[in-house]
C-alpha cells in the first residue's frame, strides 16, 4: 500500500473549514444586509472596489476565497460518495477543477482591480 | 429494603443457524427480568431456561473483556452495560452491524484481528539497549498523553457504528488506527515511520470522513475520532513536508 | 462444523437514514455544497467589481431579487450549523495539553465562540 496524496486536499479542506467557520456566517449576513437594502451604506462600489484596490484587502479576499472553494470541493467529494456514487476520480477531476477555476476567476480579477 | 422490581421483557433476537438457515430470522423470548438487569442476564436467562441453542459471546460481565458487544435497538453497546431499565418491554437484540453474522450473535472478526496486528500496536523501541541500562523513564504528563487510548478493549462496538467500515470493509478502522496512535503518542516508541506506512494511506486513515459515530458508542471513552483526526493532522504535516520542504529532514 | 457466515449488505445509498446521528453527519457534509455555490456569488461579486460601478449595481439588483434573499437567508442557517459543527469537534482534533492535564474541550469550543463572534462583528462592521 502507497501512502495517499489526499493530504493535499484534506489541508486545504481543513484550513477552508476553519476559516468559512469564522468568517462566512458574517459574510452572508452582509450580503443579506445589502439584498435587502438594509444595510449602512458600506456595502457600495466604492468602499468595496477601495478595499480590494488594497494590497492586503486582495490577500485577505483570495485567502478566504481559495479556502471557501478548496474546503468546498473536497467535502464535496466525500459527500458525492456518500450518497453511493463510486465514480471517485471523476468526481475528484469534476469537484477539484471547479474549484480550480474559480481560483483562476478570482486572481484575475483581483489584478484587474 | 423495598423488593427488587420484576419485569416481562420481549426479547427480540436476531437468529442464524448457518447450518440450516439461508438467512437470519428473529425468534421473540418472553424473559422475566429484574429491572437492575442488564441485557446480557436476559440472554442468560434464555439460554439456562428457554432456549439452551442460542449462541452468543461473553465472558466478564463487568465491561473489560470487550466480547458480548451487539446491536440492543439499533445501537452498538455491550450487552453487559445495556440496563434493562433504561428500555421500554421490547428489545430489539441483533449481531454487531458490519461483521459477518457466524452463528445467533456471534460475528466474524477475522478482519479486525488481522487489521490490528498490521498497525504494530506494541512499542517499538526507538534503539535496543541491554537490561543494564534500566528502565525507559516516562514522565506523568508523557504518559497522560496517551493514556486514554490504552483503555481499549477491542470490543469492536466502533466498527459496528462506523458507516465507512460498512461501506468500504477494506477501511482499516477506528479502534486500529487510535491504537496505532497510542503508540505513535508513546515517548519510549520509535515505531511511527513503520506504522505510517499502514495508516496513511487510502484505505487507512484516508477513509474516515469523521462521522465521530465510533466516538459516541465507545464504552470505555477511548476517542477513536479523535485520534483519527490527529492522524489526519500529522500526516498532512508529513506530506506538506516531505513534498514541499524536501531538505528539510524528518 | 462447517463456517457460513451470513454478511448483511449496507445500502450504498440510503444507509444514513437508518440513525439520527448519520443524518446530522449528512447535514453537516452538505453544507459543502451552500458554502461552494456561496463562494461562486462572491466571485460573480468580485468580476463585477472588476468590471465597473454599472455592472456592480447589476450584480447588486441581482441580488435584491426574491431569489437572492432566499438564497442568502438558506446559506446563512446552513453556514452557521456548519461553524458550530466544526468548532464542537476541534478539541477532539486538536487537543492542547498543558503541563500533565488536557485543556478541557469546553473551553477550546467557547474560546472558538468568542473568537467567532469578534471576527464576525469586525465583518459586520466593515460590510454594513
Amino acid at each position: 500500500m502507497a501512502k495517499s496524496n489526499k493530504p493535499i486536499f484534506w489541508g486545504l479542506f481543513a484550513a477552508g473549514g476553519t476559516v468559512t467557520a469564522f468568517v462566512t456566517p458574517a459574510l452572508v449576513l452582509v450580503t443579506l444586509f445589502a439584498a435587502l437594502g438594509a444595510g449602512m451604506d458600506m456595502f457600495t462600489y466604492e468602499s468595496i472596489h477601495a478595499f480590494a484596490g488594497w494590497w492586503l484587502g486582495k490577500l485577505i479576499i483570495f485567502g478566504i476565497i481559495l479556502l471557501s472553494l478548496w474546503h468546498a470541493a473536497h467535502r464535496l467529494r466525500v459527500t458525492v460518495h456518500d450518497f453511493g456514487v463510486r465514480a471517485d476520480t471523476v468526481v475528484a477531476y469534476a469537484v477539484y477543477g471547479l474549484a480550480g477555476l474559480g481560483t483562476l476567476m478570482t486572481l484575475v480579477y483581483l489584478l484587474r482591480i | 429494603m423495598s423488593e427488587l422490581q420484576k419485569r416481562q421483557i420481549q426479547l427480540e433476537v436476531l437468529r442464524y443457524n448457518p447450518e440450516t438457515d439461508t438467512a437470519p430470522r428473529y425468534q421473540t423470548y418472553s424473559v422475566p427480568c429484574l429491572n437492575e438487569w442488564v441485557v446480557l442476564d436476559a440472554l442468560n436467562y434464555v439460554k439456562d431456561h428457554i432456549d439452551p441453542t442460542l449462541s452468543y459471546r461473553w465472558s466478564c460481565h463487568m465491561a473489560v473483556c470487550g466480547s458480548c458487544g451487539m446491536m440492543v435497538n439499533g445501537e452498538p453497546k455491550l450487552a453487559c452495560k445495556a440496563f434493562i431499565h433504561e428500555y421500554g418491554d421490547q428489545i430489539k437484540v441483533e449481531p454487531m452491524a458490519n461483521f459477518p453474522i457466524e452463528r445467533d450473535l456471534v460475528t466474524t472478526v477475522e478482519d479486525f484481528i488481522t487489521k490490528l496486528a498490521s498497525v504494530k500496536p506494541y512499542l517499538i523501541p526507538k534503539s535496543d539497549q541491554p537490561i543494564s541500562a534500566g528502565e525507559f523513564k516516562q514522565t506523568p504528563a508523557e504518559l497522560k498523553k496517551f493514556k486514554q487510548y490504552t483503555l481499549c478493549i477491542n470490543c469492536m462496538l466502533c466498527y459496528a457504528a462506523c458507516p465507512q467500515y460498512g461501506l468500504v470493509p477494506e477501511f482499516l478502522g477506528p479502534a486500529a488506527i487510535s491504537m496505532a496512535h497510542r503508540y505513535n503518542q508513546d515517548s519510549r516508541d520509535g515505531g511511527r515511520d513503520q506504522r505510517q506506512e499502514v495508516i496513511a494511506t487510502d484505505e487507512g486513515v484516508w477513509e474516515c470522513s469523521f462521522v465521530g459515530a465510533c466516538s459516541e458508542v465507545c464504552p470505555k471513552h477511548v476517542d477513536p475520532a479523535g485520534a483519527l483526526q490527529q492522524v489526519k493532522v500529522a500526516s498532512t504535516i508529513d506530506w506538506y513536508k516531505e513534498h514541499l520542504m524536501p531538505w528539510v529532514k524528518k | 462444523m462447517s463456517s457460513k457466515p451470513y454478511v448483511r449488505e449496507m445500502s450504498k445509498t440510503t444507509w444514513f437514514l437508518s440513525q439520527p446521528r448519520y443524518k446530522r453527519y449528512m447535514a453537516r457534509e452538505v453544507t459543502c455544497i451552500f458554502i461552494f455555490a456561496y463562494t461562486f456569488l462572491l466571485i460573480w461579486g468580485l468580476g463585477a467589481l472588476a468590471n465597473g460601478p454599472e455592472a456592480f449595481s447589476g450584480f447588486l439588483e441581482s441580488l435584491r431579487s426574491p431569489l437572492g434573499v432566499l438564497f442568502n437567508l438558506a446559506v446563512l442557517i446552513v453556514t452557521v450549523y456548519h461553524s458550530i459543527s466544526w468548532f464542537v469537534v476541534t478539541p477532539q482534533a486538536m487537543p492542547i495539553q498543558r503541563g500533565e492535564e488536557f485543556v478541557p474541550g469546553n473551553i477550546i469550543v467557547n474560546a472558538h465562540y468568542g473568537a467567532w463572534a469578534v471576527v464576525s462583528l469586525i465583518i459586520l462592521i466593515w460590510g454594513m
